[in-house]
This record gives structure tokens, C-alpha cells and sequence, in this order.
């Protein structure tokens, strides 16, 4: 087996933007349709090899897989691999990237740089989820701000300066406490690589800071800084603000990336750093993730019942449904995180494609208001039968891939925190509000408004961008396995090996517990 | 003295000769017509100085009885001295031309300005350490007021000297009571005195002083106060000189002072570096946020990179002292990429230096807006760019040396640092169309310019292992010093 195969996946599309940049002069019609098709064929080219990968992985080995190491300079390496956790959101974003490139086929502004922008930081999302090095995992995550601050400062909409600032400090805010966290791990462990530090057990006794009591020590500390990033990038509640921004100002490519694969980074982050490394913390701490994560689902649905703009809408949602995956991994019971996986590649897919819609109406319509819109579907039936199966699926209706991953979080929850579980099971009755009345108000009713009498159904290009996002959603609905199957050896292996960390040292902590009361 | 102390000082000897030799042929030759062939040569002989010094002698050589210290953390900062230097120069020829400041003075102050840096890192004593800080201010302080007819220049010049006086005096005061307490002005003497638990209340009051000097040389807050006033108001050539070389000089003596000096006393010289390093950090960070003026901006900038490579300094240690050259080596090339681009700012034949004349710059030229913006990414610290490599090193020789709290509030000042530089990228990418900027430049400039970013942008791939020598050369020069 080529044991190069995920560097060839990581840097493919690097490649073909390094070619754009350097060869393709001009920007007349010609050059921008070179442009396009060169971007479309690197990542399709892209996502064939990753389905090699997806070939060659062996679920019931919970080892890291396709790992390729390489000494590098200051002490890190370059290692890379993937093991049942990663290698779905690897073949998540390759899947999606030749989506996206097809749905910005019609853009005219700056077209070359913005498909070098997309072609790069879809090397950098693929990097993140395969990096096995501390370092390297920063480099990846941290630089995928730097296009994505671009797409929303360059493509964006009226108030796109606010938005991208607002995005990249608030993001890089987050991360810098991440990179001191992780500079401190390599000072404790003694080395940046992802695989020994999964079995390094960092130091949980309880520690004094300027006159504080730590309980959990190093552990709580370290977690608390890669909770910051991991958090505001999710995002979760009170550190979401940035996301409904970001979202109405960027292009429709933007948000489906932003929406489908950035978001997930920060999940990822959680199952691959926070869960394994920093059990006891993670323990420690996980009661007031599940009540942020509460919080978030109800608040944020109810603030996505008010909103007027399709996409702040849909960005609210993301919150909520994001809201579910961090409950789900700090459950840290198989379905649980099963259940969060499963909902992170569902929402990739949904979430995707409800911005790809909102994208349909609003190239023709060139505005986002809900108020402008209404019996669409007289115009426009094949886009109406599309937004429905999203809608439902973003409700999270049976046979299609919202509904697992929601029930999976909850029933995981529920055996930990059943009170949590009950509020949070509210947010599914309020999706439903919210999903079903957007819908209603854009696609039922009669086609009053002048201006849409001569709206167009949609065209050849964009039923082929929705038709593999529709075939999944509900193939995973009514058939889940395929990624429950991949997942669940190594979630299986982290939940074991969490759940034994966590019985290793109550001791301590109740040790830790009781010093504290103490007057 | 012997034949050995001079073979061991000969690059200095060698450029003071030439500039004395080049100051008489200026002299005699009449007006300003050599000075092109005059920068030329200078800058060649730096490059060919600097090769042989890289390439030549190895291991530790001493000269007059210990003065005089030529090791491989000397060596270390004197390429990086000498190549930033004549970089500057040839980079500069078009602007100074174009300013007609093309004075055949000019390429002589600035090998004398060398000299006194190289004889400043190399110093063993006090006497030479205030020798060749002297020399080096002196010739700077000059080249600041080149542009004789010109209030903001001549208020430029004044200003640097003053205060620079001033740090000279607080040196030297802080010299003699090192002296009278140590009685020796050896490096290696008076570290003898220094070993003990309970350091001398006069070598602390010396330390003080010579520490505070020093600060001011490095532009760390709070003595910073000169440098916005003098980026903005001298030649933009001597700024890109300022904001390099002596920087390097300056920050690599302090290392110097500080471990050969008192590195028996860390304890007692750290807190002072940690509270430059903050404040310089913090105030670099936050006072840029306001600046119209992209010199008035680099100048903060370099205040607040400072700050990052005192962190390095602070740990004490020698992946400290490691970090930090590697810290002075990447953010020299960075700004010489900028000065590379911002030399070329104008307009008709004016000079340009508000930030808003980059407006939609990405339209005009979009490889040099590209340029410029992989390395404002990187002066901000921002990954992959090579400036990232330079904050991890000291981070993490922060955090080793249990100094984690200055690490957090250092990455916390990046991020507000982190603002300004992308609102260059804002005026170049997301900006109004404004009245074009003429930033044609001379091939060498333009590659200067467009080799640095790209060394930002790539640097890390560590093509023909390049960044792992630097790490190795630092490395090797840091273990030199802590010896």
C-alpha cells in the first residue's frame, strides 16, 4: 500500500493552487474558466485518492493508520495519519470541496484567487484532521484562517470588514492559549507526538495558582486553554457571536465550508485532545460543557426563530445542532460519541446543503431576507422537493441522517446527565419550529411578490451539486452503519481508555474534593 | 598584543581600513559621483566578509587578554550583522537616488556603523563594549539627519542622539560601579564576583544601569520613546538599516551581558527582562493600532518584536538564548522584505508612506500585495509563515524555563498585535479603489522583497535543510555563550 497516500491527499489541492497562482495569467473569460476546471478536476482528483484511503482503513484496528513520519526542524516532526476518529471528516471534506467549487462556478470577481483561496485551505482542513504531531496539528488549524479570512474579506457581503476581523482575531484569540497549552504538554511530556501523548498521563493533583485551588491541576489548565479554541471554534455558547457574522458576510462557498468542515475542527479537537489526553479534567469539567451545550440548543433555536436572514438563520442552527456534538462527546459513552461523529458528518452534509440553497435564490434574487421570498415552489418545484428533504433532515426527521446522530447524543447524554438530556431534547421540537416555518414562509403559499414571478428552477449544474448531498443524507439516514461501523472501534477504544483513566484517580480527586471544603 | 590578536580581530581591522580608505578617495575624487560605485563595493565587501567569517575559524578565539571574544554566538550575529547590512545598502541605492541623498558619506557611516556593531558583539570587556556602541551610535546618529534640509530628518538625528547620549551615559555609569565593585572591567573577571548567593548592592546598581542602556538601544519599552520619531523622520534606507543590524547588535550584547556578566545571577536580571518584554510587547501592540504612517507602524512593530525576543532572552537558558537568534534572524529577514516594499511607496516622484496609498494594491500589483501580505501574516506571527517558528521558539523557552505566564500574555499581545498587520492586508485586499501607487523598484529591490516572502512562505518546508543550519548555527552559538 502507498504509504504516502495522505500527504498525497493533503497537498493535491496545494498543488493545483500553486499552479493557478504561478501559470495562469489574466482575468478574462478564458483564464477564468481554466481556473474553475483546474480547481474542479484537483478536487475530484483529490477525493478519488482519499477513497483509497477510505478502501485501504481497517476499522477494527485502532492503531493510527497510513502513518507517515519525517523528522523536521525545532524538535517536531512531520507525522502524519488517521485512525477511525479522522478519517471521516478527511473523506467529509474531500467529498464536499468539488461541491463547493462547482457552487461558485458563476462568480466572476477575482476568480483565480479565489479558487487558489478555496484549493488552500482545503489542503489546511485536511491537514488538521491528519496531522500526528502537536505542532504540525497548529500550523494546519491555525492557518486555515488566513484563506478563510480572505474568502469573507475579499467575496463577502456589505459588511464583510466587520465580519472577517471579528472572525480571525476572535478564532485566533482562542487558539494562542491552545498553542501555550501545547508548548507546556511538549515541555511535560517531552514530545509533540500526538500518539505517545495519548498515552501520556499529564498530571491531575491538584495545583495553586496565584492563591487558587486547581482541582485537577495541569490537567484542568491544560484543558481549560484548548477548550478556548476548541470552543470558539465549534462554536459554542457565549462564544458564537463570531459565527453569525462570519456566515451572512461570506460568499455561499464560504459558509458551506465554514458551516460543514471548519466547524468540525473544533469537534474534532475535543475527541482527539481534550477527551483522551486530559481524562480527569474532562471529568471534572464535563458537567458544565453539557449545560453550555444545553444552553446553546434552546437559546440559540429561539434566537433562530426571530431572525429575517436565511443564512443568520441557518448559522443560529449550526449552534444548536453543534450544541448536540459537544454534549455527545462529553458524554463520553459510545453513543455519545458515536452519536457526535455521526452528527458532525450529517451536518457537514446538511448544513452544506441548506447554505447551498440559500445560495440558489439568492444568486437570482440577490438578497437573503425571508420577507422577499414566499411560494417558491410554484416556480421552482424541483428546488422546493430539494430544500424540503434539507429542512427535514436539519430537523432531524427519521430515515434521514439528522435523526441519528441527534438520537444517538441524546440517549448517550441521557444515561449521564438525564435532566440535560430532557431540556435538550426541546431543541428537536424547536428545529422543528423554526426549520418548518423558514420553509413555509420561502416555499409555500402563492407566489405574490412581482419580482419572483419570473424567478428560474434550478439549472443542470446546481441539481448535480445537490444530488450526491441528498443521496447521502438520506442513505446514512436509513442505513447509518457504514459510519457507525468505522467509528466505533476507536470510539470504543477512547471511551474504555477514558473511562479507566477516570477510575484510576478518584482517589485523588476526592482527596482534592475534600481539602477544599475544608474551612 | 601579537600577531594572533590581529588575525583574530582582522574583519574589523579590514572594514575600518576600507572606510577610511574609501572616506579619502570620497574626499579626493569631489562631489558625489562614486558614491553608486562607492554603496556598491561596500556592500560586496560585507557579503564577502560575511562569508568568510561563517566559513572561516571555528571554535572560541580570544584576543588582547580577553577584550576581545570571537565565539560562535559573535560569529552567529555578525553574518546576520553584515548580510542585513549590505542588503540595506543595495536595497536602498534606488530610494537614496531618487531623494538625491547619494552622498558618498554615506556608505562610509554606515561600515563604520558595522564596525562598531561587530566590535559590540564581540565585546569581553567594558571598555570594548562601550567602544563599539559608541562607534555605532555615532555613525548612526549622523546617517539619521542625512537629509540635512529637512525638519523632520534634522529633528530625527537630534532626537536620536540626545537620548541615545543619554543611554551611553547610564551605560557608562553603570560600568564604572560594575568596575568598582568587581575591580576588573573582564567579562571573565567580573563574573567571578558575580557567582556569589547575595550579589553586591553596587553590581546590582551597575546591572541596572547597563541593562536600562541597553533597553534603549533595542528600542524595549519603556525607553522606546525615540524610536517611532526617528523610523518616521529619517531616510527610509537608514530606517530599514535601524530596524535590522543594530537591532541584532544591540539584542545579541545584552545576551551577551547579561550570561558572560551576571550569568551566575539569573535570577537576579530576569525580572527586568520579563517586564521590558511585557510592557514592550503590550505597548508595541496596542499604541500601532492607531498609526497612519506604515513607518511610524514598523516602528511600533519592531518595538513590540522586541518584546518577543527579550522572552527568549528572559528564560535564561540557553534554548533562550537559542530562541531569541533564531527570533533576530527571521525578523530581520521579515523587515527587510517590508523596507524592501516600503522604499518603493510613491507617487510621481513623491514619497508615499500612509498606509491608506495601499488601497486595492492586490488590483495593480497582485504579486507584490501577495507578497506583502505573507509577510504582514508573518511579522504577526501567524502560521505557516517562518515568524510563527520565530514566537514558538521563545514560547517555548519560556515555558521551559517555568515562565508560562509571560508566554500567555506574550501570545495574548500577538493577537492585538495581529490586528494592524491585517489592516494592511485590509487596505491592499478589501479596500476602496484609491489613486494608484507607483511601486516600480530595481530588480534587486524587487528580489529582495519577493525572495523574503517567500522565504516566510516556504521556510518551513526546510528546502536544502536551510532552516535546520540556522537552528544549528543558533544552537551552536547559544551553547557558546553559556559556556
Amino acid at each position: 500500500m502507498d504509504s504516502n497516500l495522505l500527504s498525497m491527499v493533503t497537498f493535491t489541492p496545494a498543488l493545483a493552487a500553486a499552479i493557478l497562482a504561478i501559470f495562469l495569467r489574466g482575468e478574462d473569460a478564458a483564464a477564468q474558466r481554466n481556473a474553475k476546471w483546474l480547481a474542479f478536476g484537483a478536487t475530484s482528483l483529490t477525493f478519488i485518492i482519499s477513497l483509497f484511503i477510505l478502501n485501504g482503513f481497517d476499522p477494527a484496528n485502532t492503531d493510527f493508520q497510513f502513518v507517515e513520519e519525517s523528522t523536521w526542524v525545532l524538535g517536531m516532526s512531520y507525522k502524519m495519519g488517521v485512525d477511525g476518529i479522522s478519517v471521516l471528516f478527511v473523506i467529509l471534506t474531500t467529498f464536499l470541496m468539488p461541491l463547493v467549487i462547482a457552487a461558485c462556478w458563476d462568480v466572476t470577481h477575482r476568480m483565480k484567487d479565489y479558487m487558489i483561496a478555496l484549493l488552500v485551505l482545503e489542503t489546511l482542513m485536511i491537514g488538521t484532521f491528519c496531522a500526528l504531531d502537536l505542532i504540525l496539528f497548529y500550523l494546519f488549524f491555525e492557518a486555515s484562517l488566513i484563506p478563510m479570512f480572505l474568502i469573507i474579506g475579499i467575496w463577502g457581503g456589505k459588511d464583510r470588514i466587520y465580519a472577517s476581523f471579528k472572525f480571525f482575531l476572535y478564532t485566533l484569540l482562542g487558539s494562542v492559549l491552545m498553542l501555550v497549552a501545547m508548548v507546556a504538554m511538549i515541555f511535560e511530556a517531552g514530545t509533540s507526538d500526538i500518539p505517545s501523548l495519548l498515552d501520556h498521563s499529564f498530571a491531575s493533583d491538584t495545583l495553586f495558582v496565584l492563591g487558587f485551588e486547581i482541582i485537577g491541576g495541569l490537567q484542568t489548565l491544560l484543558w481549560l486553554a484548548f477548550f478556548a479554541s476548541f470552543a470558539v471554534k465549534m462554536p459554542m455558547w457565549p462564544v458564537h457571536t463570531w459565527l453569525p457574522d462570519a456566515h451572512v458576510q461570506a460568499p455561499t462557498a464560504g459558509s458551506v465550508v465554514l458551516a460543514s468542515i471548519m466547524l468540525k475542527m473544533g469537534g474534532y479537537g475535543f475527541l482527539r485532545f481534550s477527551l483522551p489526553m486530559f481524562p480527569v479534567a474532562s471529568d471534572l469539567l464535563a458537567p458544565l460543557v453539557l449545560w453550555l451545550s444545553v444552553i446553546a440548543i434552546i437559546y440559540t433555536s429561539l434566537v433562530a426563530l426571530a431572525q429575517e436572514d436565511m443564512k443568520k438563520l441557518i448559522a443560529y442552527s449550526s449552534v444548536a445542532h453543534m450544541g448536540y456534538v459537544t454534549m455527545g462527546i462529553f458524554a463520553a459513552n459510545q453513543q455519545g460519541v458515536d452519536g457526535a461523529i455521526f452528527q458532525m458528518i450529517s451536518h457537514g452534509f446538511v448544513s452544506g446543503a441548506l447554505f447551498l440553497c440559500v445560495g440558489v435564490i439568492y444568486d437570482r434574487m440577490h438578497t437573503r431576507q425571508i420577507d422577499a421570498y414566499g411560494g417558491l415552489v410554484n416556480r421552482m418545484p424541483a428546488y422546493a422537493l430539494v430544500f424540503m428533504v434539507f429542512t427535514m433532515a436539519n430537523v432531524g426527521l427519521p430515515g434521514t441522517s439528522g435523526f441519528v446522530g441527534e438520537f444517538l447524543t441524546l440517549m448517550g447524554v441521557f444515561q449521564v446527565n438525564t435532566w440535560a438530556a430532557v431540556f435538550a431534547t426541546t431543541g428537536v421540537i424547536l428545529s422543528a419550529g423554526y426549520a418548518l416555518w423558514l420553509y413555509r414562509r420561502v416555499v409555500w403559499g402563492d407566489l405574490m411578490k412581482e419580482s419572483l414571478k419570473s424567478i428560474s428552477d434550478m439549472t443542470i449544474r446546481e441539481r448535480w451539486i445537490f444530488a450526491p448531498l441528498v443521496a447521502a443524507t438520506l442513505f446514512f439516514g436509513i442505513y447509518p452503519a457504514p459510519i457507525l461501523d468505522t467509528t466505533g472501534p476507536a470510539v470504543s477504544n477512547l471511551v474504555t481508555k477514558y473511562q479507566q483513566a477516570v477510575l484510576d484517580t478518584p482517589s485523588r480527586l476526592e482527596v482534592a474534593h475534600h481539602e477544599g471544603q475544608r474551612p | 598584543m601579537n600577531a594572533t590578536d590581529l588575525t583574530i580581530i582582522a574583519p574589523e581591522i579590514i572594514l575600518s581600513l576600507y572606510a577610511m580608505g574609501a572616506l579619502l578617495i570620497g574626499v579626493y575624487a569631489g562631489k558625489d559621483r562614486l558614491s553608486p560605485l562607492l554603496t556598491m563595493t561596500t556592500a560586496v565587501l560585507f557579503f564577502v566578509v560575511a562569508v568568510v567569517i561563517a566559513t572561516g575559524v571555528s571554535g572560541t578565539n580570544v584576543a588582547f587578554q580577553g577584550m576581545f571574544v570571537d565565539d560562535s554566538f559573535a560569529r552567529f550575529a555578525k553574518v546576520l550583522i553584515l548580510l542585513s547590512a549590505a542588503l540595506v545598502l543595495l536595497v536602498g541605492q534606488d530610494h537614496m537616488d531618487r531623494s538625491k541623498l547619494m552622498k558618498f558619506e554615506y556608505p562610509v557611516l554606515i561600515t563604520l556603523a558595522v564596525v562598531g556593531m561587530m566590535v559590540m558583539v564581540s565585546a569581553g570587556d567594558l571598555i570594548t563594549l562601550y567602544m563599539g556602541l559608541e562607534l555605532q551610535s555615532l555613525a548612526l546618529y549622523v546617517v539619521a539627519s542625512l537629509k540635512r534640509d529637512d525638519v523632520r530628518s534634522t529633528e530625527a538625528g537630534l532626537k536620536y542622539f540626545v537620548l541615545g547620549a543619554l543611554s551611553s551615559g547610564l551605560i557608562l555609569y553603570g560600568s564604572s560601579l560594575i568596575y568598582g565593585y568587581a575591580g576588573t572591567t573582564i567579562f571573565a573577571e567580573i563574573i567571578l564576583a558575580t557567582q556569589s548567593d547575595q550579589l553586591a548592592l553596587g553590581l546590582l546598581f551597575g546591572l541596572v544601569f547597563v541593562f536600562s542602556g541597553l533597553a534603549f538601544k533595542v528600542s524595549a519599552v519603556p525607553f522606546h520613546m525615540w524610536t517611532p520619531d526617528v523610523y518616521q523622520g529619517a531616510p527610509t534606507p537608514v530606517v530599514a538599516l535601524f530596524a535590522t543590524a543594530p537591532k541584532v547588535a544591540a539584542m545579541v550584547l545584552f545576551a551577551r551581558f547579561a550570561h558572560d556578566v551576571f550569568g551566575g545571577s539569573v535570577g537576579d536580571w530576569q525580572q527586568i527582562i520579563v517586564l521590558l518584554s511585557v510592557a514592550s510587547m503590550f505597548l508595541g501592540a496596542v499604541a500601532a493600532i492607531g498609526q497612519t504612517d506604515i513607518k511610524r507602524l514598523m516602528a511600533y512593530s519592531s518595538i513590540a518584536h522586541m518584546g518577543f525576543a527579550l522572552m527568549g532572552l528572559a528564560a535564561g537558558t540557553d534554548t533562550g538564548v537559542q530562541a531569541m537568534l533564531i527570533y533576530m534572524a527571521i525578523y530581520v529577514v521579515m523587515n527587510l522584505g517590508t523596507f524592501a516594499f516600503i522604499l518603493s511607496m510613491q507617487r510621481s516622484g513623491e514619497e508615499i508612506t500612509e498606509i491608506s496609498a495601499l488601497n486595492m494594491l492586490s488590483k495593480d500589483k497582485p504579486l507584490y500585495a501577495a507578497a506583502l501580505a505573507i509577510l504582514m501574516f508573518s511579522l504577526a506571527g501567524i502560521p505557516p509563515m517562518l515568524g510563527f517558528i520565530g514566537k514558538f521558539a521563545v514560547l517555548q523557552a519560556a515555558v521551559d524555563a517555568g515562565l508560562i505566564w509571560l508566554a500567555v500574555l506574550g501570545v495574548i499581545a500577538s493577537v492585538i498585535g495581529a490586528f494592524y498587520y491585517l489592516r494592511i492586508i485590509y487596505f491592499m485586499y478589501f479596500g476602496q479603489e484609491g489613486e494608484a501607487l507607483d511601486t516600480a523598484m530595481p530588480a534587486l529591490q524587487s528580489g529582495t522583497f519577493l525572495v523574503a516572502a517567500g522565504v516566510m512562505l516556504v521556510g518551513l518546508l526546510n528546502l536544502f535543510g536551510f532552516a535546520t543550519a540556522v537552528e544549528a548555527g543558533a544552537l551552536a552559538a547559544a551553547q557558546a555563550l553559556l559556556n
